[in-house]
């Protein structure tokens, strides 16, 4: 529900790359987005083509990969991939599991002119 | 702009310290601390410096200077800066012009990023967390959805510690000044931040309430999250601890149905437990749902209506504090030692 907010803080940095990097247009934007990340792709989508008109990546697209989640299992004392939040440890059936990787959301590389 | 929750970047964020004093605002681009290197920082094309480019320009009052109060708090991307529509120290966020634009060069290329899109609030919350260790102060963010009874604890929480412990507040709702209000009436000083539409508090804006709220060595600065369950999550504001609430009313199955904002407290408080007997309420489930998600958060009862759990409860945040302080002066102490040794 927060998307809107991460796709303004994704073309904050986009912004701040153009000036370093010296491009005025953004073709393609690559994200990779954790399974835990606790974000909805299709409004991250959605909140992207909301905040890139009028921007210098008006003519973006989004390219999203998702990686997967894992986490630490305090019963086995394990990092684990999980398939899903909830889902028990895969090695030890133990419900408590604490996500560890796959939580953020990486921007990865932009395709500019 | 978000079907979803109605979030958006339309909405204005205002800021309301709740004390009214005269404000002189030399004019428009004049006082302003923060240099090109600071813009730079935080995603704004060097522009020129006028408030209007800021998106200041909603200010009501005619003078106004930043410096005079201490604004020396690295602003972000001034369409997201505060304005001040209500009182000098009421920050009106959203309501700059559209981004600039780099020119640039034609050809084709790839630029590599790596960067964590959150990586901006990020630094803002580095930066709250340097302020307040510096200031050694103990920072708590309590996150819940709205109704869960955090302003209802904090009242109850400030009015027992009368003034034992110096305490500050961070209140953060899309509209009203209310909890700011009661918070004040206990005699503690409160910051108001309206997010206008936004669904969560940032890491920038705290850090700009921080600078309202001047606390001694040894203070707690509570920040009470916009009421909700998912989105405050994400955001790091800078805080030391992350305590979340859940009202016994919300039902056992929640920690489940949102665990993101569970997975990283530091304490859980099941509150309004004086309404369990009515109620029904698997306590035993609900601690067992809360483990699930949180698996390292301790877990506390309150009611803060009738004053059950609350001796608990002060006695984990003393003990906090105690820690946080201790901890604090180790490391003064181990810098001071490695300063003499250098001499």
């Amino acid at each position: 529900m927060h998307e809107l907010s991460l796709c303004e803080s994704l073309l904050d940095v986009i912004e701040d790359t153009a000036r370093r990097e010296g491009f005025s247009q953004v073709r393609v934007v690559r994200l990779e987005v954790g399974q835990f990340a606790g974000v909805e792709l299709s409004a991250l989508r959605f909140g992207f083509e909301a905040v890139k008109p009028g921007t210098i990546a008006h003519d973006a697209q989004l390219e999203i990969e998702q990686t997967p989640g894992t986490a630490w299992c305090f019963d086995c004392e394990k990092t684990v991939t999980l398939e899903d939040r909830l889902s028990p440890c895969p090695l030890c059936g133990g419900g408590r599991v604490q996500p560890s990787g796959g939580t953020d959301i990486r921007i990865r590389d932009l395709e500019v002119l | 702009m978000c079907t979803t929750c109605g979030c958006s970047s339309d909405g204005s964020v205002t800021m309301d310290p709740g004390h009214h004093h005269d404000h002189t605002h030399t004019p428009a681009g004049q006082g302003h601390e923060h240099g090109a290197q600071e813009h730079d920082r935080h995603g704004q094309a060097p522009p020129p410096h006028t408030h209007d480019a800021h998106g200041h320009s909603a200010h009501s009052h005619s003078t106004h200077e930043h410096s005079a109060h201490g604004h020396s708090h690295a602003h972000g991307p001034h369409s997201e800066g505060p304005a001040h529509t209500n009182g000098p120290d009421h920050h009106d966020y959203g309501t700059g012009p559209a981004r600039s634009h780099a020119p640039g060069l034609t050809q084709a290329r790839m630029v590599e990023i790596e960067r964590n899109i959150l990586s901006k609030n990020d630094a803002y919350a580095r930066q709250n967390r340097e302020t307040l260790a510096r200031n050694g102060v103990l920072a708590l963010n309590l996150l819940a959805g709205p109704g869960a009874g955090k302003t209802t604890l904090l009242v109850e929480t400030l009015k027992l510690l009368h003034g034992s412990i110096p305490a500050a507040v961070i209140e953060g709702d899309q509209q009203t000044s209310n909890d700011a209000e009661r918070i004040r009436a206990t005699g503690v000083r409160a910051v108001q931040i309206n997010t206008g539409k936004g669904c969560h508090l940032d890491a920038h804006q705290v850090g700009h309430a921080l600078e309202h709220l001047p606390l001694p060595p040894g203070g707690v600065l509570f920040v009470e999250n916009v009421g909700n369950l998912v989105c405050p999550a994400a955001f790091d504001l800078g805080e030391s601890l992350r305590v979340t609430l859940l009202s016994v009313t919300e039902g056992e199955d929640k920690p489940l149905k949102y665990p993101d904002i569970f997975h990283n407290a530091d304490l859980v408080i099941l509150t309004k437990t004086d309404l369990v007997p009515y109620l029904g309420t698997d306590m035993a489930l609900l601690e067992t749902n809360i483990r699930r998600v949180a698996p390292k958060a301790r877990i506390l009862h309150t009611g803060a209506r009738t004053g059950a759990g609350m001796d608990t409860w002060l006695d984990w945040l003393k003990t906090e504090r105690s820690t946080w302080l201790s901890a604090l002066a180790t490391q003064a102490e181990t810098r001071a030692a490695t300063l003499r040794a250098a001499g």
